[in-house]
């Protein structure tokens, strides 16, 4: 089959490669319909995440049909359409059962690497590094799906893919984010990052009750769909100081809670981007929190900084006093994409959201290393890529 | 290696080590007091012999340097309590002269005899620990919450054929008798091990011990225990072992097999026993696609 493989940074390849097998009686083949690329790949693109290895397939944003099943594979059949969720779940430890499925204890073969690096080892993921267990991503033709009982959603209504296919990660995480929010009614929440997961987290913030929601960017075209699809009031950080726009918008207090949609490599105007980028280069962090420093620093006095942007290992001047004196609270996480997949499938069939609205490039799988270059540097105002094997 | 059952242990039995420091410096102190000023001494316990007393300083001084720079102070101490002994009649004769400290004569006698117990207990100790460590040169212990009862893990676990599926360098396990079974395991460098255990200690549903029959390439003795986690979250499984690390050709290839530090693979293996207790299997991408001649690399092999 076809796949795309990382071979180092800023080289995707595309390569004819052994087609999968089922390699646990739990597994099910999938071939797969509808791929995308996630702004999280781009880290892995850009070289960030360690632990990655040449010819790793990558991708964890995919839906087809079942293909083949395991002997042990009971709710899936033959011919089943399925949107496959990014953490891989066993679904019978201490935190599938609390419905914690991106802390599987069962599905990172690698944990050990796992605790050398964090302490504790989180769920496997698809074609995200070795450290989270090494398993081949599903921007190929096919994939392997382990405990194919636990995560894939059957999609059984005449949907498109592109209406259902982002269940696999970007909704739920933008839906997570808003959620651990807290929301009530009247709450202004602020959103750094207008990429896709910023853009489902503006959709859920209002979903869930907000009254307000602010977002965060430099690329006009991102400002305008959330202003535009998603009903955000926006500032260009190119153009105004955040903190002041924040609070004068909010007679002074701040956001409510803030979300920051953006990670590790994240940008700024003037000094702080330069300090950072340097102190990436010189290995002094491996991360730049510059949005997640801004969030803090805006969020009210007791409100909550939600993170779903991607970070990989330590980040340097975090300002803690702010947060502590304040009484903010910090919520992130990796989705545990498999809790909402029904609450959110449900959401789509009530047409409260129509997911497919951040969709701007269609391309072939063939593709791919162009899609990545043009989604890195926003070419064409690409936000969201969909490849079709 | 410290563990959290290591460290409550040392809270409730006090630390024989340092113990047997204090006694040493302790030693010290009185035999170099003894030499200055024998009076004095003389007078606290009714003895009048100022050499007796100063000689009885040098072999206190003699017990405590020895104590504090031996490796193995167990003898050292046993030399304390024939001091002791020395020193209880002694004061025993002066006691029994026409001597009229006898009230400090009793309190020495207490005193000493107070030390002396100490003194037996801490020798006897240490040459407890001294005997049970030099059968083996190495230990590794790990442990790891399992979300299945304690019966369902020992279950698994008491079935010696499923070890292979969980300890991915046994080849197989074979029972041979009502205790007894036989190992293969194969290590780097195609190097194979075979060894005979039996089965020293069997709880049901909580506890399994184990020693290797002799002639075996890395003798060995350990334990796994199932312990109820609290508040109903399953099984504490925690292995132990003591073991003869191997010399030579076999010697290096089981260094390759266990790495640098012997818990890892305890945890590796019962990171696996809990997959293939709580799934049904263990997890494996060994065989999938990629974009290389292998499926997984040297980082996967690594990490398991």
């Amino acid at each position: 089959m076809k796949a795309n493989c990382w071979q180092g940074k800023r080289n995707m390849q595309v390569e004819e490669v052994p087609d999968p097998k089922i390699l646990n009686s739990g597994d099910a083949i999938v071939r797969i319909t509808s791929t995308a690329i996630c702004g999280s790949d781009l880290h892995l693109y850009n070289g960030f995440v360690p632990s990655m290895e040449a010819g790793d397939i990558v991708g964890h944003e995919f839906m087809g049909e079942v293909m083949e099943v395991g002997k042990g594979v009971k709710n899936l059949k033959v011919g089943d359409r399925v949107v496959v969720p990014f953490p891989i779940s066993c679904g019978n430890c201490f935190f599938c059962s609390r419905q914690m499925h991106s802390l599987c204890e069962n599905s990172n073969p690698n944990a050990w690497m796992a605790e050398k690096l964090w302490g504790h080892s989180p769920a496997g993921l698809f074609g995200y590094s070795h450290l989270l267990g090494g398993f081949a991503g599903g921007q190929a033709e096919y994939a392997r799906v382990p405990f194919a009982d636990v995560g894939p959603i059957k999609i059984e209504n005449g949907f498109t893919d592109e209406q259902v296919l982002f269940l696999s990660d970007i909704f739920p995480t933008g839906y997570m984010a808003a959620e651990a929010c807290d929301i009530q009614p009247g709450d202004t929440i602020a959103v750094w990052g207008c990429g896709p997961v910023g853009l489902f987290a503006i959709k859920s913030a209002f979903l869930l009750g907000a009254a307000r929601v602010i977002a965060i960017d430099r690329f006009p075209e991102r400002l305008r769909m959330a202003r535009e699809k998603c009903g955000a009031e926006v500032i260009n950080y190119m153009d105004a100081d955040v903190l002041e726009t924040l609070k004068e918008a909010t007679g002074g207090r701040g956001p409510d809670a803030c979300i920051d949609a953006v990670g590790m490599e994240s940008h700024a105007a003037g000094m702080m981007y330069a300090y950072d980028r340097a102190k990436q280069a010189m290995m002094l962090e491996s991360d730049r929190p510059i949005a997640l420093r801004e969030a803090i620093i805006a969020c009210r006095n007791g409100g909550t900084v939600s993170v779903a942007g991607v970070y990989g290992g330590l980040i340097d001047k975090v300002p803690f006093g702010s947060l502590m004196n304040r009484a903010i609270t910090i919520k992130t996480g990796q989705t545990h994409v498999q809790r909402y997949l029904k609450p959110l499938l449900a959401r789509i069939e009530n047409g409260e959201i129509d997911p497919s609205f951040v969709v701007t490039h269609r391309m072939k799988l063939n593709e791919a290393p162009q899609a990545y270059d043009m989604f890195l540097n926003k070419e064409d105002e690409c936000i969201k890529v969909v490849l079709k094997p | 290696m410290a563990t959290i059952s290591g460290t409550l242990q040392s809270i409730k039995t006090p630390n024989v080590d340092r113990l047997a420091k204090g006694l040493g410096w302790f030693s010290i102190g009185l035999g170099v007091t003894e030499v200055i000023a024998p009076g004095a001494i003389g007078k606290i316990t009714g003895t009048r012999k100022h050499s007796v007393i100063r000689a009885y300083g040098i072999r206190e001084i003699a017990a405590g340097i020895g104590i504090l720079a031996a490796k193995q102070p167990g003898p050292w101490l046993w030399s304390r309590v024939a001091g002791d002994v020395m020193d209880l009649a002694s004061i025993g004769k002066a006691a029994s002269g026409s001597n009229r400290r006898r009230k400090g004569n009793a309190f020495s006698a207490a005193a000493v005899a107070g030390v002396t117990a100490l003194d037996v207990w801490c020798a006897k100790k240490l040459s407890a620990d001294a005997n049970g460590a030099s059968q083996y040169n190495a230990r590794a212990e790990a442990s790891m919450v399992v979300n299945k009862s304690p019966e369902e893990c020992y279950a698994f676990y008491r079935d010696f054929e499923h070890l292979p599926t969980f300890m991915d360098h046994l080849e197989s396990v074979e029972v041979t008798g009502d205790r007894t079974s036989h190992w293969v395991a194969s290590l780097p460098k195609g190097i194979r091990m075979h060894w005979d255990a039996e089965i020293v200690s069997d709880v049901r549903n909580e506890h399994i011990a184990w020693r290797t029959l002799p002639g075996a390439d890395v003798p060995q003795t350990g334990s796994v225990e199932f312990q109820p986690a609290p508040g109903g979250r399953g099984t504490i499984v925690r292995v132990s072992m003591d073991y003869e690390h191997p010399v030579g050709a076999v010697g290096r290839a089981f260094t390759t097999m266990i790495g640098k530090e012997p818990e890892q693979l305890l945890r590796k293996e019962l990171r696996r026993f809990k997959q293939a207790v709580e799934t049904g299997e263990v997890i494996r991408t060994e065989g999938q696609p990629a974009g290389r001649r292998n499926s997984t690399t040297w980082m996967d092999s690594l990490a398991r």
